[in-house]
């Protein structure tokens, strides 16, 4: 097998690992592996309803991703993800609640627009917050993203519990769902909003080639492989890196903006759903390919949806998918690079040598 | 104990880093080990203290051939190490990383630890306090520990890498005399790795130099410090006839400049470099050539002093947004004044003044974050602007420094490139970079990956990517690695570059290189650069005694 293809066809290779594992866990159980497996896949894609789920969900993931692929491409640990979409659904949800319900003649094809392009603004604005504090501050992107991420969910708390809690009052839910007209327009009724699904394809698509055939994309590729060489090579470091980062949020903002919009109605305490983490994973198992970033994130999309079939029908828990979810994570910090299952294992003392 | 390195060699790949060394180490004596860097001094001494094999050779003790498997092996057989960074735990106490040694035992004993370290210190003259945490110590106070434990130990042999760098004048007194202590009263044998000559001079009985992985012979002490420098550098060229050249005005003017890190200090910098000059700045490794060069890059400030490119100064943009920071603060401070006055006029109650305080807080965080946030995007480095008013900086470390691993060489093209579009033009990158591998002879293709090219060829990949016509040219060692016809070559083009007006400065660790191709020349010592010689009144060995330190006027 040649190098090229090797190295295209590899990301599969944990993902089989995985579900064999798993298999094997389900027979250890005593459980029909097949029912298991068809209920995962019932689960799904089953009928038209849970099809539209799975994609509902697979939305938000994807935009989440693109923006990933930004900031991993620069170099970029933007743990913050989740942070920069709840900014987004709450830039989103002040919109609804203080425009839409409040000015009521304001027709959707106004209020919409506005709400995702504000929640872009805030997603971006928050991992400006940590990219600013990176290359100002010298804080590491990594701490400063998990401490805002934890900042975000205070707030979203804090809004909910106070300013923006439902007249009824008490319910730690959510706020009041929004006005009709500030949703998404959904697909029947399902969760899935057709244009959330449009804008990010179309975001993928444009960022995936960017990355590839734009003097930006490669100037972040440079950052990302060695930060000295760039910089003298004349690329401005913390001009780029910040841009990266904004532009990451800006996607993530507008996954929470999809989130709050479409899956949900209303602004709620755990709207990220470990989305962004989510997305993480994938990016990195897809090794930074958009191509594969989409399939990947459809695949977990299912994985997290089928579940609840899977405990309906036999007596697994539903859990099962966040057991195959958890091994796949295993299997590509294993294997996932596949230069370094066929490389040589170096030992240490051979390591120190090559200093 | 009698130590014999029969004909070792040791190659990286290609690299001959050591090739076919033969020494003898007697009991009782003190040998110094001198070359440039890169010479092979560290990879023999690597050796010797057994942190790697080598690839062929012997290693005869008292006689019998020994291989070690690890750097604790050859400490068991008396071979020890003093690092030049101190190899200890910094968190720990000095009688516990000493203890660290014996890991034989379940427990500890402090009392005999305290005892040993406190009888070992004074044998050998130093002060030592077991129940100091070592990173409370000095340098060379932390030397003197790693030196106790290596002895304690039982090393009869002891290799002392540049132990005198960033020590105290007086530690470094304790230093010498313990060695020369050890060497007499104790018949050990030292090997003192040093760039310092009058540290060997003053120190050692017989000295070895290395020079490009191979031994350049051995001396006894005294020796004239020429004599040495000529063998690190090699023998005197004949200088070819230098063409006369016309230089223009002035590009590149240093005054009075001070360029400090926390290794060295270069003080009181002063020169002026015109248009179709080269400079040639000479010295050991790390006298503080390449801090000038930098400096003079944008890449460090200078503490004191200007640098000016073409009569300006390199100072970078400054934003025009670089005010946003103090509008947030001033916006926080009336806010909180106000709310200040207004509840004590009793407009407002405690509560109401914290929320607005923290709204304005609120609104200020957000006018700094935006504010920063423009002006990392209208600011320019000062390195940024050196390139953009004309200059090329070639930086030493290949893919550390000068190139991105990962990246095709056509990328580089691109990215090096004064002008370019959104969307990138690969087919006019890929025929630019054509142009420019025949021209450099690079052996290489425009989709191989840098990482893929060979050292020589990644040299020529950085000098190739330099765009033309510059203003001034700043060079770390432009020819390491490259043969004889290669690098004349280079230098072929570097004249053409001369021609078009621009001014040339560079490092080079080849006195040969340094004499034949400079108009002018600069040598530093420990920080301090010689008044500038004219190449074509100078002489190896006044370079050499310059270079050694001594200023001669």
């Amino acid at each position: 097998m040649s190098e090229r293809v090797t190295k295209n066809v590899w990301p599969v290779v944990p993902i089989l690992l995985a579900l064999l594992t798993t298999t094997l866990l389900v027979l250890l159980v005593g459980a029909d592996a097949g029912v298991t497996y068809q209920a995962l896949f019932d689960g799904a894609f089953g009928t038209s309803d849970r099809t539209f789920s799975t994609l509902a969900f697979w939305v938000p993931l994807m935009l989440c991703a693109t923006g990933l692929l930004i900031t991993f491409t620069a170099g970029l640990w933007n743990i913050g993800v989740e942070g920069q979409m709840i900014m987004g659904a709450i830039a989103s949800s002040w919109v609804a609640l203080k425009v839409a319900a409040v000015y009521p003649d304001i027709p959707g094809w106004a209020i919409i627009p506005l709400e995702l392009l504000l929640a872009a603004g805030a997603g971006a604005l928050w991992a400006a917050l940590a990219a600013v504090l990176k290359v100002r501050g010298g804080v590491h992107e990594i701490f400063g993203g998990v401490a805002l991420n934890n900042l975000a969910i205070i707030t979203t708390n804090y809004l909910i519990s106070g300013p923006w809690q439902p007249p009824e009052g008490g319910s730690f839910r959510g706020t009041v769902p929004f006005p009709e007209h500030a949703l998404l327009p959904l697909l029947g009724n399902t969760r899935f909003s057709p244009l959330s699904a449009v804008l990010a394809l179309a975001l993928l698509l444009l960022i995936g080639l960017a990355l590839r055939g734009t003097f930006w994309g490669l100037k972040l590729k440079a950052l990302g492989n060695n930060l000295r060489s760039a910089f003298l090579l004349g690329i401005s470091s913390e001009r780029e890196a910040i841009m990266a980062m904004m532009l990451g949020g800006a996607l993530a903002g507008l996954a929470g903006s999809v989130r709050v919009l479409s899956w949900f109605d209303s602004l709620r305490q755990s709207i990220s759903g470990g989305i962004g983490f989510l997305a993480i994973l994938i990016v990195l198992l897809a090794g930074l390919r958009p191509v594969w970033t989409l399939l990947i994130a459809l695949i977990f999309s299912a994985l997290l949806n089928g579940g609840t079939i899977v405990q309906l029908r036999t007596q697994l828990h539903s859990s099962l998918s966040g057991i195959i979810q958890g091994l796949l994570v295993l299997f590509v910090l294993l294997f996932g690079d596949y230069r370094r299952v066929f490389r040589p294992k170096q030992t240490l003392a051979e390591e120190l040598q090559h200093e | 104990m009698h130590i014999e390195l029969q004909d070792i060699r040791k190659y990286f790949g290609e690299v001959r880093a050591n090739d076919g060394i033969s020494l003898v180490f007697e009991p009782g004596r003190i040998y110094g080990l001198l070359g440039e860097n890169g010479a092979g001094k560290s990879t023999l001494m690597k050796i010797l203290s057994g942190y790697q094999a080598p690839t062929s050779g012997t290693i005869l003790l008292d006689g019998q051939p020994v291989s070690f498997s690890s750097p604790s092996d050859a400490l068991r057989k008396g071979i020890g190490m003093l690092y030049q960074d101190p190899q200890d735990f910094p968190p720990l106490l000095v009688s516990e990383n000493y203890l660290l040694a014996y890991d034989d035992n379940l427990l500890l004993d402090f009392p005999k630890a305290e005892e040993e370290l406190r009888g070992l210190g004074e044998r050998f003259g130093f002060h030592i306090d077991p129940r100091v945490h070592v990173e409370t110590l000095t340098l060379g106070e932390r030397q003197q520990i790693e030196l106790v434990r290596l002895l304690a130990l039982g090393a009869e042999f002891l290799i002392l890498d540049e132990p005198t760098t960033g020590i105290s004048a007086e530690q470094k007194e304790i230093l010498f005399n313990t060695m020369r202590r050890l060497v007499n009263e104790e018949q050990k044998t030292i090997i003192l790795v040093s760039h310092k000559l009058e540290e060997v001079q003053e120190l050692c009985h017989e000295v070895a130099v290395l020079r490009r992985g191979k031994l350049m012979g051995t001396k006894d002490i005294p020796c004239p410090n020429t004599e040495l420098v000529r063998l690190m550098f090699g023998q005197e060229l004949k200088r070819s006839e230098r063409v006369p050249f016309q230089t223009g005005e002035t590009v590149l003017r240093v005054e009075d400049a001070t360029i400090q890190t926390y290794r060295l200090t270069v003080e009181g910098i002063d020169l002026e470099l015109r248009e179709g000059e080269v400079l040639g700045l000479a010295g050991l490794e790390g006298s503080g050539q390449r801090l000038l060069l930098q400096a003079c890059a944008g890449l460090l400030q200078p503490r004191k002093g200007r640098i000016l490119l073409d009569g300006k100064p390199l100072e970078g943009k400054r934003s025009p947004f670089f005010w946003t920071p103090w509008l947030a603060l001033a916006f926080l401070a009336f806010r909180i004044v106000w709310a200040a006055i207004q509840f004590s006029s009793g407009q407002m109650s405690g509560l109401e003044m914290a929320g607005s305080i923290a709204a304005a807080a609120l609104i200020a965080g957000t006018i700094w974050l935006i504010g920063s946030v423009l002006i990392s995007w209208t600011s320019q480095t000062p390195y940024h602007e050196f390139q953009q008013r004309g200059g090329g900086y070639v930086p030493a470390g290949r893919l550390e420094e000068g190139l991105v691993a990962g990246l095709t060489l056509t990328e580089h093209m691109v990215l090096a490139s004064p002008e370019h579009t959104f969307i990138i033009d690969w087919n006019r990158a890929r025929e630019e970079i054509n142009r420019r591998i025949q021209r450099y002879n690079i052996i290489g293709q425009p989709d191989t990956l840098v990482e893929e090219l060979s050292g020589g060829n990644q040299q020529r990949a950085m000098l190739a990517l330099l765009n033309s016509p510059l203003r001034v040219l700043l060079l770390e060692h432009p020819t390491r690695g490259l043969d004889v016809t290669s690098a004349n070559w280079i230098w072929e083009l570097f004249q053409q570059r001369r021609e078009e007006g621009t001014a040339i400065m560079f490092i080079s660790a080849d006195l040969d290189e340094i004499l034949e191709r400079s108009d002018r020349i600069a040598v530093f010592s420990g920080g301090v650069m010689s008044r500038i010689v004219q190449t074509s009144e100078t002489s190896v060995e006044e370079l050499g005694h310059l270079i050694g330190g001594e200023q001669h006027e």
